[in-house]
């Protein structure tokens, strides 16, 4: 996917929610979708269970309007968290100019957020990408859970965060570490042009 | 420790409304007569309502009115770490002293006075200090004196004793006028009703309603049209986004319906105004700042060459454009270019130097003006006109009358630029001076690099004039710079030629100072050449002077010996006596009388004799007397031409010797048909 089309005059970063099953992933961009006004963003598309778990992706298009004589367009995805959905995550994984892993903050869900990221580096050599070249932010998200319950910020970088990358403390429900997120992901994104890696 | 005062603070710059009307009244009274009106004055205000600004506003006046007038602003922080540093200095009083200077003292922030009860100590003893002296101490403060926690209660009693006055939140009408200054200062235009409804909104906080209007200029810049008065409201207070029914964690739970595809309905969501705003503005940043990283790498080199005295104009033509697909190939090119000036100037340095530096060597957007001019250095590197290899010393008949000048002749060859510079040889024409000179050139490297440089006197001006009708007298000097002699003939020719002797006198210094060897020769005596600069003469007469003379009467012997044995081998052994007996001014005169004669010889087809010498130089006809003519002139011997001018016999060799014996067949007939 090229990110920059200097002859279309576009700027198009795909970033996708990654993370295990009900880590709030779609909360990040229903959160996000609140906050666009309407002539800013399209159709948010999710493709959902009965139980609301997100079957096939969450799509969301936002239209930044022109920046430096770019049109500017994010696009965010959130790939379906469970195991078993792993044809689905490797297809919208595709083209992703940037990852948010959107760890579950909660002790019992350590072993989820291993082996999900694990399957995210999977994923993504699958598809020769290596994961220390694309851009990737963490998100501990349901950080405003009990304390007992969930692990610190810190403990889940130690956890995760094995290349010390950007991670951020989440609270998507009511908001809080969403944009700072989103906006830490599309900076890394959009970096990657001065280093001419995916400029087109 | 003294922060300068911001040249934005002024007085009109503020906006004046009824909140703040009374406290820059007394602020401009204090500017115009400090110490005596209101003495101390205490401002206080919340933060963010203008208190600095109004600080240095008055600092500003004041200095204005007065310019000599010793101004000192400073946060409380900084008084109480001076204060401190001073005392660990062990300068405590000088400290004190410092400030007692001070016409007018503004101390801003002074709150911080807080439990610190050394420096409400010093700020007393300053404050008495400045009061008996009638200097002007003025201070600001979030709240009012009394409020200050544990402030001396002789500070507030000072205080109270001058003027407290406060600063309240401006008014709807003033933050419509702040917000329309600052808008016009950005040079930002909204759409009508936007900046009113911004006004309208619970802001009370100056710094706040910037921040507000800054965040409405960074969105309006990313809108594809201007923001409306509701746009900005909502942006501003709160109300972005849009909010519907439902939230987050009722969506979690869900309600139970099939798998479809969806638009969900956006969230109702705890109220953080310009989340989205704040994203777009730092996304706006960072995307300008990246896609257009191609600019700053361009602006980057621009400063780069400029201050290094090249031309960027194609660098900024390059800015000009929206999008630079390969600014690193741009940059390289420029690059290149750069460095094929350079290479150019370098080159150009070494054959004209005077061309160094030239506008056309700055210019990576016209090579081609580099390129003309390198040309013409080396057109003009082409090596002066070089000796003659005809001429050598070998040829040189010596003899009594030119032994002086062949010696000077040798050891300048031997040491050339250290025994004798210059070496003037004076010499009647036919002396054999040019000769000498090529010789000398030739055997002083002839055209070798550097070449020697021989040339007539004439010629250096007809190459001087030449070049300033060129406009290329820089490279025309150049190429006199690098030769490795001079030998310049005929330098009586120069007299009054003020500018052809004016750059003789620059390349005489040149050359002598740089030890390289000058020859000049003159067919008159220095003394005598007209119209010759004196510092040119002196010079050359500072060198070695020698006097070729006529060629004696042993060398014009073995002349006419060379020349006879040269062209016929055996010759009468009684002619180069008899050749050399004649007077004769000159070798070339010499020379021109043998030919005479070879070429009677030649056209008789008999050997050259002394009869025949006699007979052709002399008009003595050899053998028994001529019968004579009825007019008792001698006959013509067959064969003979005669202009029919005859000259006396006695000493009037010269005169005959300017007749024309010969003439062509045309030109004789026509004159006999004439007479």
């Amino acid at each position: 996917m090229s990110l920059v089309n200097f002859t279309a005059r576009e700027i198009t970063c795909k970033i996708v929610y990654y993370g295990p099953g009900r880590s709030g992933k779609t909360t990040n961009l229903q959160y996000v979708y609140g906050r666009v006004p309407e002539s800013r963003r399209g159709r948010m598309v999710s493709l959902a269970t009965q139980t609301d778990r997100t079957l096939f992706f969450d799509f969301l298009p936002l239209e930044l309007g022109s920046i430096s004589g770019f049109a500017t367009k994010f696009q965010l995805y959130t790939v379906p968290g469970q195991s078993y959905y792993n044809a689905t995550r490797k297809l919208v994984l595709q083209g992703a100019d940037g990852v948010v892993f959107v760890a579950d903050s909660q002790a019992r869900r350590f072993d989820d957020n291993l082996e999900s990221l694990q399957n995210l580096q999977d994923n993504l050599l699958a598809q020769g990408v290596d994961i220390r070249q694309l851009p990737v932010v963490f998100q501990y998200n349901k950080q405003d859970l009990p304390r007992d319950l969930i692990l610190t910020h810190e403990e889940m970088d130690d956890a995760l965060n094995f290349r010390a990358v950007h991670s951020f403390a989440g609270d998507a429900l009511h908001g809080t570490g969403v944009f700072e997120t989103l906006r830490g992901i599309s900076e890394l994104v959009l970096k990657r042009l001065a280093a001419g890696a995916v400029a087109g | 420790m003294t922060v300068t005062l911001n040249p934005l603070y002024r007085f009109d710059t503020f906006v004046v409304g009824s909140a703040n009307r009374l406290a820059v009244t007394a602020a401009k009274a204090v500017a115009e007569s400090p110490g005596t009106v209101y003495n101390p004055l205490f401002i206080y205000a919340r933060p963010g309502l203008g208190k600095t600004h109004l600080l240095m506003g008055l600092g500003h006046a004041a200095r204005a009115i007065d310019p000599n007038l010793q101004v000192e602003y400073l946060t409380l922080d900084e008084f109480v770490e001076a204060f401190h540093a001073a005392i660990a200095a062990g300068h405590g009083e000088a400290y004190r002293k410092r400030f007692l200077d001070v016409g007018l003292l503004l101390v801003d922030d002074v709150q911080f006075l807080t439990h610190r009860r050394e420096m409400q100590a010093e700020l007393l003893r300053l404050t008495d200090a400045l009061q008996t002296t009638n200097r002007q101490i003025v201070l600001t403060s979030d709240r009012p004196p009394g409020e200050i926690e544990a402030l001396d209660e002789r500070l507030i009693r000072r205080f109270a004793g001058g003027l407290i006055i406060d600063v309240s939140a401006p008014d709807y009408e003033t933050r419509v006028a702040i917000l329309r200054r600052k808008a016009e200062e950005r040079r930002a235009a909204f759409a009508d009703g936007v900046l009113e409804a911004i006004a309208s909104l619970d802001i009370d906080n100056v710094r706040e309603l910037l921040g507000a209007l800054n965040r409405l200029v960074a969105f309006q810049a990313v809108s594809d049209k201007p923001i409306d008065a509701e746009q900005a409201k909502a942006m501003i207070g709160g109300a972005a986004g849009t909010k519907a029914g439902g939230d987050a964690a009722s969506v979690r739970r869900g309600d139970q319906q099939p798998p479809k595809v969806a638009t969900r309905p956006p969230q109702a969501l705890a109220a953080r105004p310009d989340e989205f705003s704040d994203f777009l503005s730092e996304i706006s940043a960072t995307v300008a700042q990246q896609v257009d990283a191609w600019r700053t790498q361009i602006g980057a080199a621009i400063l780069r060459w400029e201050g290094e005295g090249y031309r960027t104009g194609r660098l900024q033509k390059l800015l000009e454009q929206e999008i630079l697909p390969d600014p690193a190939q741009a940059l390289r090119d420029f690059e290149c270019d750069v460095q094929r000036l350079r290479d150019m100037e370098a080159e150009t340095a070494e054959l004209a130097a005077d061309l160094v530096g030239s506008a056309a060597f700055r210019d990576p957007a016209d090579l081609a003006a580099a390129e003309s001019l390198l040309a013409r250095a080396r057109q003009g590197a082409v090596p002066p006109a070089a000796p003659s290899p005809l001429w050598r010393m070998n040829d040189w008949v010596e003899g009594p009358s030119a032994k002086v000048a062949l010696e000077a002749a040798r050891t300048v060859v031997r040491e050339p630029g250290s025994r004798y510079n210059p070496l003037v040889i004076v010499g009647a024409g036919g002396t054999g001076k040019t000769h000498l000179l090529h010789a000398i050139g030739h055997a002083l490297g002839g055209t070798s690099s550097p070449p020697v440089a021989c040339l007539s006197a004439p010629e250096y001006t007809g190459e001087l004039i030449e070049a300033i009708d060129r406009d290329a007298i820089g490279i025309w000097r150049s190429r006199y710079r690098r030769i490795a002699a001079l030998l310049l003939d005929d330098v009586h020719l120069i007299g009054d030629t003020d500018r052809t002797q004016d750059e003789l006198f620059l390349l005489y210094n040149v050359l002598l100072e740089s030890g390289r060897q000058m020859i000049f020769t003159s067919a008159v005596p220095l003394a005598d050449i007209l119209g010759l600069e004196p510092r040119l003469r002196t010079r050359l007469e500072g060198g070695l002077v020698v006097d070729l003379s006529p060629p004696d009467r042993e060398v014009r012997e073995r002349i006419v010996a060379r020349e006879l044995e040269a062209k016929i081998g055996e010759a009468d052994p009684g002619l180069a006596d008899h050749m050399a007996a004649r007077p004769a001014d000159s070798v070339r005169m010499l020379l021109a009388h043998l030919q005479r004669v070879l070429n009677a010889a030649e056209a008789r087809h008999v050997q050259p004799t002394v009869g025949l010498a006699r007979e052709v130089l002399d008009g003595v006809m050899p053998g028994p007397p001529v019968e004579a003519t009825d007019a008792g002139r001698p006959r013509r011997p067959p064969g003979q031409r005669s202009s029919g001018i005859v000259a006396p016999t006695a000493g009037g060799a010269r005169s005959r010797e300017k007749m024309v014996w010969e003439w062509p067949e045309l030109a004789d007939r026509l004159l006999e048909d004439w007479r």
